[in-house]
């Protein structure tokens, strides 16, 4: 259930501005891969190319290629729906779906894509709520509004209504900036525990986080105001954190930076 | 504990990233028609009533109309025109204008500036909104009851003013509350912080700060009364002479005329309902067209 | 205005030398204040008046009213003995403010929905401005037009859904004309089209990113994101605003009497010519109304009045209990 990803010479544009430039990178299946890199600096944007989320702003395009495995995301008979059926993507602030309820929010995406039978449902409701450390905190609330509930386990829904439709990959942008130290833990654990099954790619503020989570970092910079972001470069933590081959790199992860 | 593992089956048919349901497809794509389908539906009416009105109205759009009253002039007759409606039309708005605006801006600034969150200003605000949806065949009843039955005054353009008042305070008050919204806070402080008295701060600050919007509101706002019927048969009455004095005796309008010409039966007549429909719609679209003109060129910064 | 007290003309003169260009002081901010407040009371009060003396001015006529004024349908308040009642006015307000609505409401929606999801932004403002013409035309042009062009194409409409549908009684009956309370009806649909389309398109400006994001992630079409994300978060603003469009479409005068032809008594088959409602038996009555005759226009215009107060007030409400999301 996991996809490998193959980024190669791509730009993205928000009407005339050139928000990243000429990115290439592989990210490995069942791994974790997380984006570092200061505010502005195309990591987000980025992000969003991967599931073509990038896309639904008005005026933003993007150029190059995406293969997930043998498939180009941006392939002329691909269907942007389809894309971000296998790709999901988690946000930043936990956005449930306000008029819903809890199972609602997780059903969402699976009922679009044809599920149908209540059996079937719930069967996949629980798998998904236990998936993302859920299940029982909710259990006996199913049907409240998922709006009720905190906000790390808003998020945590969130992650249960991503990972329901499996996805062959998972996209978490800041999942945890909006969240305490605790929550934040718990969704640390769960991504430990879901890189398991999907591969996953966040992008992270927070270096610590990124260091406890990720298998490899990509680490992304800003030539200046107004340049487009770039990768700067990608290795296993553990190197990034110790030995980075970049001096902006080191500069930035021991504080030096700007 | 269930994990979602491998051999779980797949919740949905296995992925491919140019396959969706052809279900799915239909039903956005006829959503997608349906929803084109729904604009182009109300042009129809759109075109076809602009259609109609310049090509009825054109044939007697000539001097005369605009220097004619409709004295002596009976429905068969060719001739005649709206001149006594178009200046009582002009008076009457004038009037309705000078009336509504001062308490209209007023009771903006009250509830912007000075009625912050306390039950008057909920009360105020609450009632301008049901005042946008009073009909104006019941202000036109209201000016009836109280002016003409009431205080005894005879039919007159004031009284159509003063029903058009009634519909006119609350667009005002709605567009000027919104400017007045715009204007930043931080100007407002920086007044005070001069020292300047809060109503110097409202009057020299805010106001001049908001004056664009202020305006435009109140161009669309003359733009919607102009074109009100309903209120003006019961308070101006019907007259076919020119009565340059809004204050006494029954006054001309130019929805009026056209009422008055459409339910005359001949072709003449018809015509001039139909060219006072023309020079109806011309002047409304002016305004608006002059207001989003004017909201366009000087929009503040405040507002993007 | 008050006069001022030489006490207070000494205060302003004190606090005016320091401070010359700031001028009048507090006085100044009391008098602005009240002047302000004032003016929202005053709002108040010609609310109050309109209740107050539509009430007063309708008893008279009441008194004198030798039929029911609720269910007699007859309008005859200028015969000796004065008889009328307010059924077949409120039957035909009713219901063609109710087809107004059922017909306007889905294509205003579809049209909030074209404007906000699916056209650009640059295209949008000008589609916006395009729908808002249609609110400027004036209702005396579109009964001008209603008149001169809907209802001759009317009948063909009309009978085709009397073939149809004609086994309901409200579109049955033989010989549909098309001078009837449909027309009206249909008339009165393009009028509040712009208002039901304009608060839908405020309500969907409302709908979080956020919502319409997570749909779009999940994979959903740009109608299964609307059905998802948009639609249920704005229900109950279009719920009002479909309420306000029937509010207006019950007040709306001018070009309903200029649609409609007076045919005495409650029709039922709502496609045959005839029907008057409130407000267009007022504009066709007025000019030949005796006393009495204006009295009970005027009584007749009183519950007209507490109809739409009252639609437009929950029509608010509903509108402000979308809040209740954020």
């Amino acid at each position: 259930m996991a996809k490998r990803i193959e980024v190669s010479g791509l730009h993205a544009y928000y009407g005339g501005v050139h928000a990243i430039e000429d990115i290439s990178m592989t990210v490995e299946p069942r791994s974790v891969t997380a984006f570092i890199g200061p505010s502005g600096c195309g990591k987000s944007t980025f992000l969003r190319t991967l599931n073509r989320m990038h896309e639904v702003i008005p005026g933003a395009r993007v150029e190059g290629k995406v293969m997930l495995d043998e498939e180009d995301l941006y392939g002329p008979s691909v269907d942007p729906v389809a894309v971000r059926r296998t790709v999901g993507m988690v946000f930043q602030r936990p956005n449930p779906f306000p008029t819903m309820s809890i199972y609602d929010n997780v059903a969402a995406g699976l009922k679009l894509n044809g599920v149908r039978g209540k059996a079937r449902l719930d069967e996949i409701v629980e798998e998904s709520l236990q998936g993302a450390n859920l299940w029982n905190e909710v259990k006996d609330r199913l049907g409240k509004p998922g709006a009720g509930l905190s906000g790390g386990q808003q998020q945590r829904l969130c992650i249960a209504r991503a990972i329901a439709v499996r996805p062959q990959v998972l996209l978490m942008d800041e999942p945890c900036s909006a969240l305490d130290p605790i929550s934040t833990l718990a969704i640390e654990d769960l991504i430990g525990k879901l890189k398991n099954q999907f591969t996953i790619v966040i992008v992270t503020h927070n270096m610590q986080q990124a260091a406890r989570v990720s298998d490899k970092t990509a680490f992304f910079n800003i030539a200046g105001t107004g340049a487009p972001g770039r990768l700067i470069e990608i290795d296993d933590t553990s190197k990034i954190f110790t030995n980075p081959e970049q001096k902006a790199t080191e500069d930035y992860i021991t504080g030096r930076f700007g | 504990m269930t994990t979602l593992t491998e051999d779980t089956p797949p919740a949905a048919p296995a992925a491919r990233l140019n396959h969706v349901s052809p279900s799915r497809k239909i039903k956005d794509r006829a959503v997608q028609g349906l929803v084109y389908l729904s604009f182009l539906l109300a042009l129809i009416p759109l075109v076809s009533v602009l259609w109609t009105v310049v090509g009825h109205g054109i044939g007697r759009l000539d001097a005369q109309f605009f220097q004619f009253s409709m004295n002596g002039v009976s429905g068969k007759d060719p001739g005649g025109g709206a001149y006594h409606a178009i200046i009582g039309t002009l008076e009457q708005v004038a009037i309705t204008t000078v009336i509504a605006v001062p308490i209209a801006v007023l009771t903006a600034i009250y509830l912007v500036e000075y009625a912050g969150n306390g039950r008057l200003g909920k009360v105020v605000s609450f009632f301008v909104d049901v005042m946008t949806g009073i009909p104006s065949i019941v202000a036109g009843l209201f000016v009836l009851a109280l002016w003409l039955l009431t205080f005894g005054f005879e039919f007159s353009g004031l009284a159509g003013a003063l029903a058009l008042t009634i519909l006119m305070i609350p667009t005002v008050v709605r567009a000027t509350e919104e400017m007045l919204k715009l204007v930043p806070n931080e100007l407002r402080e920086a007044s005070y912080a001069l020292g300047v008295p809060r109503w110097r701060t409202v009057t020299r600050v805010v106001l001049p700060t908001a004056l664009t919007g202020i305006v435009t509101g109140i161009m669309l706002a003359v733009a919607r009364v102009m074109g009100e019927t309903a209120p003006l048969l019961l308070t101006i009455f019907f007259t076919k002479a020119i009565n340059t004095d809004p204050f006494t005796g029954p006054q001309g309008s130019l929805p009026t005329f056209i009422w008055d010409q459409i339910a005359d039966p001949n072709a003449n007549a018809h015509d001039r309902a139909w060219t006072g429909a023309l020079v109806l719609i011309a002047i409304i679209m002016l305004l608006n067209l002059a207001a989003r003109l004017i909201a366009r060129r000087y929009r503040p910064a405040a507002a993007r | 205005m008050t006069s001022e007290t030489g006490v207070q003309a000494q205060a302003r003169a004190a606090e005016r030398r320091p401070m010359r260009d700031l001028g009048t002081g507090r006085f100044g901010d009391k008098l602005f204040e009240w002047a302000a407040r004032g003016s929202g009371l005053l709002v108040l009060g010609i609310m109050a008046a309109i209740a107050i003396f539509l009430i007063w001015k309708a008893i008279p006529a009441l008194r004198a009213n030798e039929a029911n004024f609720f269910t007699a349908e007859t309008w005859d308040p200028n015969a000796t003995p004065p008889k009328f009642g307010i059924a077949q006015l409120a039957f035909g307000t009713v219901m063609s403010s109710l087809i107004a609505m059922l017909i306007a409401t889905p294509v205003a929606i579809g049209i909030a929905l074209f404007i906000s999801f699916y056209s650009s932004r640059k295209v949008a403002s000008g589609l916006g401005y395009v729908v808002d013409l249609l609110a400027a035309v004036p209702s005396i042009v579109y009964g001008l037009w209603g008149v001169s062009v809907l209802v001759p194409h009317m009948e063909g409409i009309s009978k085709a859904i009397n073939a149809v549908l004609g086994w309901i009684p409200l579109f049955g009956g033989d010989g549909v004309g098309k001078a009837s309370i449909f027309t009206a009806g249909v008339v009165l649909a393009i009028m509040i089209l712009p208002i039901i389309s304009s608060i839908s398109r405020e309500v969907f400006l409302q709908v979080p990113r956020a919502n319409v994001e997570a749909a779009l992630a999940l994979g959903a079409t740009r109608w299964e994101t609307i059905r998802l994300a948009v639609l249920p978060y704005g229900r109950s603003g279009m719920i009002g605003a479909a309420m306000l469009g029937l509010g207006r479409a019950m007040g709306e005068t001018i070009a309903v009497a200029l649609v409609l032809t007076f045919v005495p008594g409650i029709n039922i088959h709502i496609l045959q010519d005839g029907g008057a409602t409130f407000a267009s038996n007022i504009a066709n009555s007025f000019s030949e109304a005796s006393e009495t005759g204006r009295g009970a226009l005027i009584a007749s215009g009183l519950v007209l009045f507490v109809i739409t107060l009252l639609i437009n007030m929950a029509a608010r409400a509903v509108v402000a209990r979308r809040k209740e999301f954020v």
